[in-house]
C-alpha cells in the first residue's frame, strides 16, 4: 500500500443515497423490456418474423419448370395458385431445417388438408429429386428455382419459408423457418378453415 | 453408462454447490473457522464433479454415441476427432456444461491459490461463486439437459455445422467463456466485500489478477471470433456489430474499465464504490451476453436455437443475480467511499477519464444492441440498428480515450504536471502530426480519407507516447538500462505492451475500413483483375475432394509486375453432412495487407463469380490483439500479484478512515 488511507473526503452522514439506486433502476427497466419480449414470444410472435410486405397482396408473377423425372414433372406458375387454398413451401436439399420440417409436411399431405407446392430453391433438380426420394414427397407440384428468381420475388431470406395463398391467389400468411406441428395446428390449419368458408 | 454417471455427477455437483453457497457464508457471518473452511474442499469437489460430467459428455461425442441427442445433432462418424470434441460445445446444452466447468475451475483456483486471502473474504467469495453455480446447474438440469437420450439410437449423426469446423471456432467458445466467467471472480469478490463492508487496497490487489486473467482470455476470445469471421465466412469483413459480437464486446469494454479503476483503488483507495459497481456490471453484462441470445429475447444470425421456456428461466435467474447484487450495492456502497483525493490533472484523473469514456462506449453499444427491443416494446415499430450507428457513436468516444491513454501514464499520482508531461510528449505529438499530414496528402481529398488520416494519427500518438513513457522510465541507452528494465514492475511493461497493441489495432481497424478495395465480377479462366497494384489471374476451378465435403477450388496466380509471387486457392465447399454450402476464402498476406479471394457460384457457362479484396493492415489487428493479451499476461506475472502477500491494515485503521473527517 502506498500511503495510509487518511481521508479528508470521507462521506458525511448526509451523503446522498439515491444515486446508488440508479443502476438498479436502469437494470429493472431493461428486464421489464426483456420480460415483455418474452411474453410476446410466448404468445406466438416469432422474434425473427419480418412482416412480409407481400402479406394480403397477390402472389408475385413467376413461372418455374418442374423437376424432370418426378412422377408429376409439371412446374409451377402464379396462375396455378388460384382456385383453392394452397401452401407454397420454399426448400432445398442443402437446407438442414427443411429436414426437421419435412415430417410435418408429410403428415399434412397424408391427411390431405391442403395442397402443398414446393419450390426447390438454389438446388439442382437431381439433388432435389434424390432428397425427396429419400425422405418422402409431400408436394403436389415441385418447381425448381436454381437462380432464386421466384424466391427473390417472394422475399425469401432463408429456407424453409412457407406462404399460405388463398383461392384468389392472395398471400395470407408467411411462416419463416420450419412449420412445426404447433404452428400448423394453432395457426395455419385454422386459417385454412377460415379461408375456405 | 458413462453418460448417466455424467448426469448424476452434475446433480451431485448441484448439492455440493448448495452447501458451498450457504455454509461458508454462515460461517463468515458467525466468524466460525470450521464452517468457513468448508468452502475450499467444496470448491474442489464441485470442480471434480462438474469436470467429470463434462468429460462424460465429450466421451459420448468421441465414441459416436448417437443415442445422446447432442452427439446425434452435432457429430458424425466422418468428423475429425478434433471437431468431435469441439462439437461437444458447439450447441446450447454442451456449451452450458463448458460454461459451468470453467466457473468451477475458477472457483477451484481460488481455493488452491487463495492461500493469502483472509479466510472470511475467501469463504464469502467462494460462497457467492457457488450461488452462481447453483443457478446455472439448475438451469442445465431443468431446461437444457445435455445427457438426453434418443430412443432408438440413430446409426449416424447429423454432424457439426461445417462453418464451425474451423480451428478458430473450436477454441473460440472456451476462450470467450473463460473470459466471461472469469469476471465472476471479480463479481464474487465485489459481493463479498459489500457484505463485509470493506474495500481497500489489499482487496483491489486480490481482485486484479482475476480480472486481468479474465480480460486476457476475453480479448483473445473476441480476437479469435473476429479472425474466424474473417477467414471463414468469406464476406470480407472482420467485425459487423452483430448482437452476438456486441454481447462479448460490451463486457470487454467495462472489464477494461474495471482493470483500470482497480489500479486506482489499489494505489490510492479512491473510486471504491465505482470499482465495485464495475465489477458487478461487467459480470452482469457477461451473463446477459451469454444468455440473451439463447432466450429468444435477442436474435442473431449466429445464435443457438432459442426456446422461450429457457428464456423465462434465464430471465428469472438473471433478475435474482443482477437485481440482488445491485440492491446490495445500493444499500452498502454509500458506506464505502473515502480515500485519496486527487487533482483533476493526475494519474487518477486520467484513469477516471478512461473509465468515463469506456463505460459510455459500453452504454452506447448496449443501447444500440437493445434498441430494436426497446423500440418494439414502446411500439415504435420494427427496426434494426446498423453499423453506421455504432461507428458514428463509438469512434468519437475512442478519440478522447486514446488521447488520454497517451498522456495519463506520464502524470503523477495525486497531482500531475501537465507542463512537464507536455515537454516529454513532444516527440509523440510531432510524429502524430507528421503521420496525419502524410496520410492526408497521400489519400484522395474526401472527408472519409481525412478521418482515416486522423485514425492513423491517433494510433501513432498512442504508440509513440507509450514508447516514450517506457524510454523515460528505463533510459535504454544509458548504462544500467538492463537493470532498470528488470526492476521496472512487470505491470508497467504490461501497460506499455497493451497500449502498443491497442495502437496497432486502431491502425488496422482504420486502414482496413477506409482503404479496403473490393472487386466483384464474373471471371472466366485466363481473365485478370488488378487489386491494389497486384494482378490476379484466374486459372479456372477444379473439383477437389475434402474429408467431409467436395469442393470447387479456384486458382488465382498473384502477380506483382511480371513476377509471380503466389497462388490463391479459394474454395466453394459443399459439405456432405450436414448438406450445406460454404466458402473458404484464400488469403495472402503481402506488405501492407491481405489479398483476399472468394470463389462464388458458377455462372452456368464457364465463368465463376469471384470477389477479390485488398484488405489493408488486417494482419495488424491480430498482431495488436496478441500484443494486448501479452501485455495482460506480463502484468499478470508481476511479483506484486504473485507473492508479497498483500497485508491488510488492521480493521481499526480502515474504520478510522471511513469515518467522517469533520
Amino acid at each position: 500500500m502506498t500511503d495510509a488511507p487518511t481521508s479528508p473526503e470521507a462521506p458525511s452522514p448526509a451523503r446522498k443515497r439515491w444515486p446508488y439506486f440508479v443502476p438498479l433502476i436502469v437494470i429493472a427497466a431493461m428486464f421489464g423490456i426483456f420480460g415483455k419480449r418474452l411474453l410476446d414470444v410466448e404468445r406466438g410472435a416469432d422474434p425473427r418474423l419480418i412482416p412480409t410486405v407481400l402479406l394480403d397482396t397477390q402472389v408475385p408473377a413467376f413461372e418455374l419448370e418442374g423437376l424432370p423425372g418426378r412422377s408429376d414433372p409439371r412446374g409451377l406458375a402464379a396462375t396455378d395458385l388460384k382456385g383453392d387454398v394452397t401452401l407454397v413451401n420454399v426448400w432445398g436439399s442443402w437446407c438442414i431445417a427443411c429436414v426437421q420440417e419435412h415430417p410435418t409436411l408429410l403428415q399434412i399431405a397424408k391427411e390431405n388438408k391442403v395442397a402443398i407446392h414446393g419450390i426447390d430453391w438454389r438446388d439442382t433438380p437431381d439433388r432435389g429429386l434424390a432428397w425427396l426420394k429419400q425422405r418422402g414427397d409431400p408436394y403436389a407440384r415441385v418447381a425448381q428455382d436454381p437462380h432464386g428468381e421466384a424466391a427473390i420475388a417472394f422475399g425469401v431470406t432463408a429456407a424453409p419459408e412457407s406462404f399460405l395463398v388463398d383461392k384468389n391467389g392472395v398471400i395470407r400468411f408467411k411462416q419463416v423457418g420450419p412449420i412445426t406441428p404447433e404452428v400448423w395446428r394453432d395457426q395455419i390449419a385454422p386459417l385454412i378453415e377460415q379461408l375456405r368458408k | 453408462m458413462i453418460t448417466e454417471l455424467g448426469h448424476f455427477a452434475l446433480a451431485l455437483a448441484l448439492i455440493v454447490a448448495l452447501i458451498q453457497a450457504t455454509v461458508p457464508m454462515i460461517g463468515a457471518q458467525k466468524n466460525d473457522p470450521a464452517l468457513m473452511a468448508i468452502a475450499r474442499p467444496a470448491a474442489l469437489a464441485q470442480f471434480g464433479l462438474i469436470g467429470f460430467s463434462f468429460a462424460a459428455l465429450i466421451h459420448a461425442f468421441v465414441t459416436n454415441d448417437f443415442s445422446v441427442v447432442g452427439a446425434y445433432e452435432n457429430s458424425h462418424t466422418a468428423q475429425p476427432l478434433f471437431y468431435k470434441i469441439a462439437g461437444a460445445w458447439g450447441n446450447h446444452e454442451g456449451s452450458m456444461v463448458l460454461w459451468i466447468t470453467i466457473l468451477a475451475l475458477f472457483g477451484a483456483s481460488v481455493a488452491v491459490f487463495g492461500e493469502n486471502l483472509p479466510p472470511a473474504l475467501r469463504a464469502r467469495a467462494l460462497s457467492v461463486q457457488a450461488m452462481i453455480t447453483v443457478g446455472f446447474i439448475a438451469f442445465i438440469l431443468f431446461t437444457s439437459n445435455p445427457f438426453l437420450r434418443l430412443v432408438p439410437a440413430p446409426l449416424e449423426g447429423v454432424g457439426l455445422n461445417p462453418l464451425l469446423q474451423h480451428p478458430g471456432m473450436a477454441i473460440h467458445p472456451p476462450m470467450l467463456y473463460s473470459g466471461y466467467v472469469g469476471f465472476s471472480m471479480a463479481f464474487s469478490f465485489a459481493i463479498a466485500a459489500l457484505i463485509e463492508g470493506r474495500v481497500d487496497a489489499a482487496w483491489a490487489r486480490w481482485v486484479r489478477p482475476w480480472t486481468l486473467a479474465a480480460w486476457v482470455l476475453l480479448t483473445c476470445g473476441i480476437g479469435l471470433g473476429s479472425w474466424w469471421a474473417y477467414t471463414i465466412l468469406g464476406w470480407g469483413g472482420w467485425w459487423a456489430w452483430d448482437p452476438v459480437e456486441n454481447a462479448s464486446f460490451i463486457p470487454w469494454l467495462t472489464g477494461t474499465a474495471l482493470l483500470h479503476s482497480a489500479i486506482v483503488v489499489e494505489k490510492r483507495e479512491a473510486l471504491k464504490s465505482w470499482t465495485i459497481l464495475l465489477a458487478i456490471i461487467t459480470f452482469s453484462l457477461s451473463l446477459l451476453g451469454t444468455f440473451l441470445v439463447r432466450s429468444g429475447i435477442l436474435t442473431s444470425v449466429h445464435a443457438f436455437a432459442s426456446d422461450p421456456t429457457r428464456g423465462v428461466f434465464v430471465l428469472a435467474l438473471l433478475s435474482v443475480a443482477i437485481g440482488g447484487s445491485l440492491i446490495l450495492y445500493a444499500v452498502r456502497a454509500p458506506t464505502l467511499e473515502g480515500g485519496g483525493v486527487f487533482a483533476p490533472i493526475s494519474r487518477e484523473g486520467g484513469l477516471l477519464l478512461n473509465n468515463l469514456f469506456l463505460s459510455t462506449a459500453a452504454a452506447t453499444v448496449l443501447l444500440g444492441t437493445l434498441y430494436p427491443l426497446i423500440a418494439e416494446a414502446l411500439d415504435l415499430g420494427k427496426l434494426t440498428v446498423g453499423p453506421p450507428y455504432f461507428n458514428g457513436v463509438f469512434v468519437p468516444l475512442m478519440v478522447p480515450l486514446v488521447i488520454v491513454a497517451g498522456i495519463g501514464p506520464f502524470l503523477a499520482w495525486k497531482r500531475g504536471d501537465l507542463l512537464a508531461a507536455r515537454a516529454r510528449l513532444g516527440v509523440a505529438g510531432a510524429g502524430t502530426i507528421f503521420v496525419i499530414i502524410v496520410s492526408a496528402a497521400l489519400s484522395h481529398n474526401d472527408w472519409q480519407a481525412l478521418a482515416a488520416a486522423g485514425g492513423l494519427g491517433l494510433s501513432t500518438w498512442l504508440a509513440l507516447a507509450s514508447i516514450c513513457e517506457w524510454i523515460d522510465r528505463v533510459h535504454p541507452l544509458r548504462s544500467g538500462a538492463l537493470a532498470r528494465i528488470r526492476h521496472l514492475p512487470r505491470a508497467a511493461h504490461g501497460m506499455t505492451l497493451a497500449h502498443l497493441g491497442f495502437a496497432i489495432v486502431i491502425a488496422g481497424a482504420t486502414a482496413s475500413t477506409a482503404w479496403k478495395e473490393e472487386h466483384n465480377q464474373i471471371q472466366a479462366a485466363g481473365s485478370t483483375v488488378t487489386v491494389a497494384g497486384y494482378t490476379l489471374r484466374f486459372e479456372g476451378a477444379t473439383d477437389v475432394p475434402g474429408p467431409n465435403y467436395s469442393a470447387k477450388e479456384g486458382r488465382f496466380v498473384v502477380l506483382k509486375g511480371d513476377d509471380e509471387i503466389g497462388v490463391l486457392t479459394p474454395q466453394r465447399r459443399e459439405y456432405i453432412q450436414p448438406r450445406q454450402v460454404g466458402t473458404s476464402p484464400a488469403i495472402m498476406t503481402v506488405a501492407l495487407g491481405d489479398i483476399y479471394a472468394v470463389l462464388g457460384d458458377p455462372d452456368g457457362d464457364k465463368g465463376f463469380a469471384t470477389r477479390l479484396y485488398f484488405q489493408p493492415l488486417v494482419p495488424w489487428l491480430w498482431l495488436g490483439v496478441l500484443l494486448m493479451a501479452a501485455g495482460g499476461l506480463c502484468s499478470l506475472s508481476d511479483r506484486r500479484l504473485r507473492v508479497g502477500a498483500p497485508r491488510r491494515t488492521t480493521r481499526a485503521a480502515t474504520n478510522a478512515a471511513a469515518q467522517p473527517a469533520e
